[in-house]
């Protein structure tokens, strides 16, 4: 029987993990990723989750521990927040190459110096060109959800890569909501066993990931490239199927809202997509066209998805939450790439909001929303970069 | 016991392997396969045995063999071990093959860790006592007074006591070897794959192109450090500590050739004073008293702590 529970994001994606039928799972604690790994270790104990749970020293060790496990066979899972996805990066680079599906649940906390445990997308996108795949979260049962669908894209083997399924430290890790948890069978009919490209096996030995020579070393880049590809054909599909299934479709790769007579569209990540709709409410009641559309997966990129938009509007607001320093946010980079080669194309404007756990709600976005109307009418961004709410 | 006679024909180091002449560690790979057979899976950090190996798509090895990044050694064998529980696969040793470096220094967290979690695994550091890969710099386990491109005048250190480090942890086997006893080696070896729990050995590997002597002369070279004193080959089961021959004799000071002997015959203690010379001698001699101390313990501060 499917459940309806109430709970956190964070205990949701223990939920998940358990629900995947995970075999190996080996993490380290960091604020606010902490509870997934205290629910994991409560399902361990409590004899409901029979996996091998090891409690490495670092989070660099919980990494290359998957990649081990993953190499030796079995569906592996982690989580992580900031520094400790930091400390990863080296290790994500490994697992991506290696192109092992592994899972992994980021909650999203702004990066140091100076200290702070509050979100913004800083930690995950400074992760962009590892060849993780990136989803991003706008509510608690995405978050379930979503980890179900990366482990069947993961493991399709037109993909066979690893991916992060992100959500915003606090916004969602800590905040209760109502998730519908499907039956198990219905997920094992889903979500068959592991499977992964190659196995680490004494009947087949072979140096995995030795030395690569010029020779070789760019086609298997390539092939990353082309799972990427691949997989941004299966995402809708992989969405779809599960929406036929569990009843929850999160759009794709992106979700659109009140998109098709809008002037202005509204691209934002995470929850800010949430906010984003009751902006577009509020601001269709005073008969502005405003439309919203939320990129739920950052990597691979949806280019054709972002052309498809812009054929709709004349005006695109990029709500950045993550600035690149000495550019500008990462959105609002893609966007603009993605429609360099395109007739006619809308104007962007970038706006950066809520870093280190400032709150976006749907005010700040109407405002943005506003401002950009207004540059919508005179023909011209007057800013490239707008610093959402910055004290004077 | 074994010997040398009773050891497999079979080889699983292959010829056409990347190895320079004379290599120590390329003896003690040849030698863990004809202990261990083709059961295994390895595991090889950055480090001279990423080269040995070969280059895609070929490799010189008949056993699975993954290779991660260089401080991570026991974290991937933790999540193979893991997992090949997890698929009740049994017979199989997990085995991590590391160098000095990616062990006493950069992996040393990533071996603590998994050691405290009682990670059932063997764990071999081959010590040729620098950065061999990257054309010798000074590690964590190069000894006083070595010549290394980054310590053109010597260094100024001494040599890191990993195997101690290692017993500290109280796991249940700790030993030291070198391949110029292969026998010893091997028991080593084989004893370590029946023992359930984390086992460390470090193997003094000689290294004909960073130590700077002739390639013929690799296992002259490690029976002089054992013979000398400087490298003593010993074991650790379960928190007893026992000196294994020749070493177990050279607990009397005057059975030990004179450390000189050792040092002369090496380009890279040629800028070494007859004062380092002496000191060496000391320390040597030092480390002795601390071995028998060991040696005549009954009780040990290395003993397993035990399931409670």
């Amino acid at each position: 029987m499917a459940q309806m529970i109430i709970d956190t994001a964070n205990h949701i994606a223990g939920y998940a993990a358990k629900a995947a039928r995970v075999k190996v799972v080996a993490a380290y604690p960091i604020t606010p990723q902490t509870t997934i790994v205290e629910k994991i270790a409560e399902f361990v104990e409590s004899g409901k989750m029979d996996i091998e749970y090891i409690r490495v020293e670092s989070e660099h060790s919980a990494m290359v521990a998957c990649i081990g496990a993953a190499a030796a066979g079995v569906r592996t899972f982690t989580a992580t927040s900031s520094h400790g996805l930091a400390l990863m990066h080296e290790a994500l680079h490994w697992a991506s190459g290696s192109r092992l599906p592994i899972v992994m649940a980021v909650v999203n906390r702004a990066m140091g110096a100076p200290w702070s445990i509050w979100p913004d997308f800083s930690d995950s996108l400074s992760q962009r060109d590892t060849g993780w795949m990136q989803f991003y979260c706008a509510d608690n049962q995405e978050v379930f959800d979503t980890i179900i669908q990366a482990y069947k894209l993961c493991e399709d083997e037109r993909v066979f890569l690893p991916a992060m399924v992100c959500l915003e430290g606090f916004i969602l890790s800590h905040t209760y909501m109502p998730v519908k948890i499907p039956e198990q069978k219905k997920v094992d009919d889903f979500l068959p066993p592991y499977k992964s490209g190659w196995i680490l096996d004494i009947n087949r030995p072979f140096s995995h990931s030795n030395l690569v020579s010029p020779e070789w070393y760019m086609e298997f880049r390539y092939m990353i490239q082309e799972a990427m590809e691949n997989a941004k054909r299966l995402i809708p599909v992989i969405d779809k199927e599960y929406g036929e299934t569990f009843g929850f479709e999160h759009g794709g790769l992106v979700e659109r809202y009140k998109c098709e007579d809008a002037d202005l569209i509204l691209l934002t990540m995470g929850t800010m997509g949430s906010e984003a709709k009751i902006a577009v409410e509020n601001l269709r009641k005073d008969g502005l066209k405003v439309g919203s559309a939320r990129v739920r997966v950052f990597r691979p990129f949806p280019t054709e998805e972002i052309v498809k938009l812009a054929k709709e509007a004349q005006m695109f607001a990029a709500i950045d939450r993550h600035i690149s320093f000495g550019m500008e946010g990462f959105l609002a980079t893609e966007i603009k790439a993605s429609l360099l080669n395109q007739k006619d194309p809308p104007l962007v404007a970038g706006f950066i909001a809520g870093l280190g756990g400032r709150d976006v709600t749907f005010d700040t976005i109407g405002k943005i929303a506003k401002k950009s109307l207004k540059w919508m009418h005179g023909g011209k961004v007057e800013k490239e970069t707008e610093w959402v709410d910055l004290r004077e | 016991m074994v010997t040398i006679k009773e050891l497999p024909k079979e080889e699983y180091l292959l010829k056409g392997h990347a190895a320079c002449a004379g290599c120590g560690t390329a003896i003690s790979l040849r030698l863990l396969f004809k202990a261990l057979g083709n059961k295994i899976v390895l595991v090889v950090p950055a480090c001279c045995t990423t080269v040995i190996q070969g280059p895609y798509p070929y490799t010189s090895f008949v056993v699975p063999l993954q290779n991660i990044l260089f401080e991570s050694t026991a974290a991937a064998a933790s999540g193979i071990v893991a997992a090949l529980r997890q698929r009740n696969l049994k017979g199989i040793t997990v085995v991590g093959w590391a160098g000095d470096g990616g062990t006493v220094d950069i992996g040393i967290q990533a071996l603590s860790g998994a050691a405290e979690r009682e990670t059932d695994f063997i764990y071999i550091c081959y010590d040729n006592e620098a950065y061999g890969n990257t054309g010798m710099q000074r590690s964590g386990a190069t000894p006083y007074g070595a010549w290394t491109t980054t310590t053109p005048s010597g260094k100024r250190e001494r040599k890191k006591d990993m195997p101690l480090i290692m017993a500290a942890h109280r796991i249940p086997y700790v030993a030291t070897a070198c391949p110029s006893y292969p026998i010893d080696l091997v028991n080593k070896l084989r004893k370590a794959k029946e023992i359930k729990g984390t086992k460390y050995i470090h193997i003094l590997a000689p290294c004909p192109t960073g130590w700077r002597y002739d390639t013929s002369k690799t296992v002259e070279l490690g029976r002089l450090a054992v013979q000398t004193g400087l490298w003593a080959l010993f074991e650790i089961e379960y928190g007893k500590f026992k000196l294994n021959p020749p070493s177990d004799r050279l607990i009397d000071k005057t059975k030990r050739k004179p450390v000189k002997e050792y040092l002369t015959l090496q380009g890279r203690f040629r800028s070494l004073t007859e004062e380092d010379a002496e000191r060496i001698q000391k320390w040597v001699d030092e480390d002795w008293d601390k071995y028998r101390k060991l040696a005549s313990n009954s009780t040990s501060d290395f003993a397993p702590y035990g399931k409670i």
